[in-house]
């Protein structure tokens, strides 16, 4: 098929610059007098994060302050972006323990599987976005600062209510 | 001629005593320390009034885009122009080795200095009797004023085209002869456009156009097409959008001057904003009375106190922030336009208009002078010459808004094409052999 040149047949009898323009400079006018200004105050007034929001990680501890992680290793299997190192321990009595729990929060994509998978509701994705390190290696978050970590955590997403409302 | 005065001054001190009159303009000393004065006042207002416009422009475009603008530094964002300025002086000054060091050096100042010239002659209020005489309120109170701002304002355009030619870089050129272009294109139908002006008022000194608008009623309404076509010539003058065809930035990064940082960047700046100050300065006193306080007379006739010559201050000042607010305004609403429409519209409409109004507001002057129409305020405050020229001018502006304005003031892109260029296109299209080998 050859290339055809589309050309459409406008009204150009009835464009107007003036008009035009004087109706965009009410629309630019209408904005300027409107009070209610899309700026967020960022560092005085925080954004209102969703309860579904999967930011970094938190492993949440029982009564006697130890990891609830019981290193059954389904979060490492689970994890797509590969970002979770766990080496398995035992105790005295059997019960296993993470030797070994970090979290490479650069590889991480957030997906949330690891929280979604956890048996023992011991890892989660966090309510956070600030983080901020001076290397790549401050991101490798280890069991200590994992459980250390106290923002609130992902309220998963509830096939009951889909939309999280 | 200023020593000799001083001599004569100095040995004879009753001349000096007996010299007091409060309605015959200042000369000799009091003149020199007055005008001096003026400069200093006038000099600082200006350049802190631009700092301040680049805040204004900021903010004005943040409330137009529905944002808030600078509010960290200072109340209100209010110290954001002295910590640009503070950075703008810190900042390295960086020299392309390309560039011709001479007059890339000397561009910044070419630019900078008539735009501050230029507001020497603008009348900015009523004048003042002070202890030793009547003082003007321009700096410079020369009797060709509006010839005077035409040839600096002019010369403002060679800043431009140095800066972009010693730079030596190809947007920086194309900026500058850009530039050149757009302004030698409007600077003709400004300058037509204000002819009808001194049609009106007899004269070119600004003092009398302000004082022909007290009398008669402000020019706005007599000479609207005037007014419309001075305007739109001045935005362009000022290189400011819809015109800023030299900076342009998606375009030509930043036109003239890409290559400039530190202060020589803003002395550019600072330039565009003090031609924008002097355009609307120049505006309200072609078009909008001046000083004047609209409909009232007991502002134009002496005493000339102190009170009135804060009134008419506060009075410019009014208007003059109303068009700096116009420019900013227009200048978040407005695309910018495209080369060939800007050419187009300076030439081909901006330009006869232009033309034919000063053949139309010189015939009508010369008939309502010839019936004897009275110039002077007849009958409700209003005069009849005005009037009549103003009725006159809401007809051509009809004219030329309603009926002319149908796609042709600026040609939209599409506009072009007449069904007969359309049928040649498909024709070159359909016999193109590499289309038609291409086959389906």
């Amino acid at each position: 098929m050859t290339i055809q040149v589309k050309v459409l047949t406008r009204p150009v009898a009835d464009a107007s610059y003036v008009r035009a323009m004087l109706s965009g400079m009410a629309l630019t006018f209408k904005h300027m007098m409107n009070p209610h200004k899309k700026t967020e105050q960022y560092p005085d007034v925080k954004w209102a994060l969703s309860p579904r929001w999967r930011g970094t990680h938190r492993m949440l501890t029982d009564e006697t302050g130890k990891a609830k992680c019981v290193a059954c290793g389904l979060c490492p299997q689970i994890c797509p972006a590969n970002c979770i190192k766990l080496v398995p321990g035992e105790d005295e009595e059997g019960n296993r323990y993470p030797l070994v729990y970090e979290i490479d929060e650069f590889r991480c994509i957030f997906c949330g599987y690891c929280q979604e998978v956890c048996p023992e509701e011991a890892i989660h994705v966090g309510r956070h976005y600030e983080n901020s390190e001076y290397s790549r290696q401050g991101f490798v978050y280890d069991l200590e600062r994992l459980t250390a970590q106290t923002h609130p955590v992902c309220e998963m997403w509830d096939p009951a209510d889909p939309k999280g409302e | 001629m200023m020593l000799a005065t001083l001599a004569v001054m100095a040995s004879d001190p009753v001349v000096y005593h007996t010299y007091y009159d409060p309605l015959v303009p200042v000369t000799a000393l009091p003149w020199l320390l007055y005008t001096i004065l003026k400069m200093i006042i006038v000099f600082t207002v200006l350049m802190v009034g631009v700092a301040m416009l680049t805040l204004a422009e900021r903010k004005i475009s943040a409330w137009i885009q529905d944002r808030i603008g600078p509010n960290r530094t200072g109340y209100g964002g209010l110290l954001q122009p002295a910590a640009d300025g503070l950075k703008n002086i810190m900042k390295e000054e960086t020299y392309p080795d390309a560039a011709y060091m001479p007059l890339f050096i000397l561009a910044p100042m070419l630019s900078f200095i008539p735009s501050l010239i230029t507001f020497a002659v603008i009348p900015f209020a009523a004048p003042f009797s002070s202890r030793w005489g009547l003082v003007e309120m321009s700096v410079a109170d020369v009797p060709i004023g509006f010839l005077y701002i035409l040839a600096i304002s002019s010369l403002g355009v060679y800043g431009i085209v140095l800066a972009g030619w010693s730079s030596n870089n190809k947007y920086s050129l194309l900026g500058g002869l850009r530039s050149s272009a757009q302004m030698i294109s409007y600077e003709i139908s400004m300058g037509m456009a204000a002819v009808s002006v001194l049609l009106l008022s007899g004269n070119v000194s600004l003092q009398a156009i302000v004082h022909q608008q007290q009398t008669m009623g402000w020019n706005v309404f007599p000479l609207l097409i005037g007014f419309f076509i001075f305007c739109v010539a001045s935005f362009a003058e000022t290189n400011r959008l819809p015109f800023d065809m030299p900076e342009a930035e998606s375009e030509l990064i930043a036109g003239y001057h890409t290559e400039y940082s530190a202060m020589k960047f803003s002395m550019f700046f600072i330039a565009e904003y003090s031609n924008m100050v002097t355009a609307s300065a120049l505006m309200v006193t072609l078009f909008f009375g001046g000083w004047d306080i609209p409909g009232t007379q007991w502002d134009n006739i002496p005493p000339w106190t102190l009170l009135k010559f804060l009134l008419t201050l506060g009075f410019f000042f009014t208007k003059l922030l109303f068009f700096l607010f116009l420019y900013m305004w227009i200048r978040w609403t407005l695309p910018r336009f495209r080369y060939d429409q800007l050419m187009s519209l300076g030439w081909k409409f901006m330009l006869p208009l232009a033309l034919a109004y000063i053949v139309i507001t010189g015939g009508a002057i010369l008939v309502l002078d010839m019936l004897q129409v009275p110039r002077s305020v007849q009958w409700f405050g209003i005069s009849p010459f005005w009037a009549v020229l103003g009725v006159l001018n809401l007809v051509l502006a009809v004219l030329v808004f309603v009926i002319l304005d149908r796609g042709r003031i600026i040609s939209p892109a599409y506009s072009r094409l007449s069904p007969l260029h359309i049928a040649r296109l498909r024709a070159m299209s359909a016999a193109r052999p590499f289309a038609a080998s291409q086959g389906d």
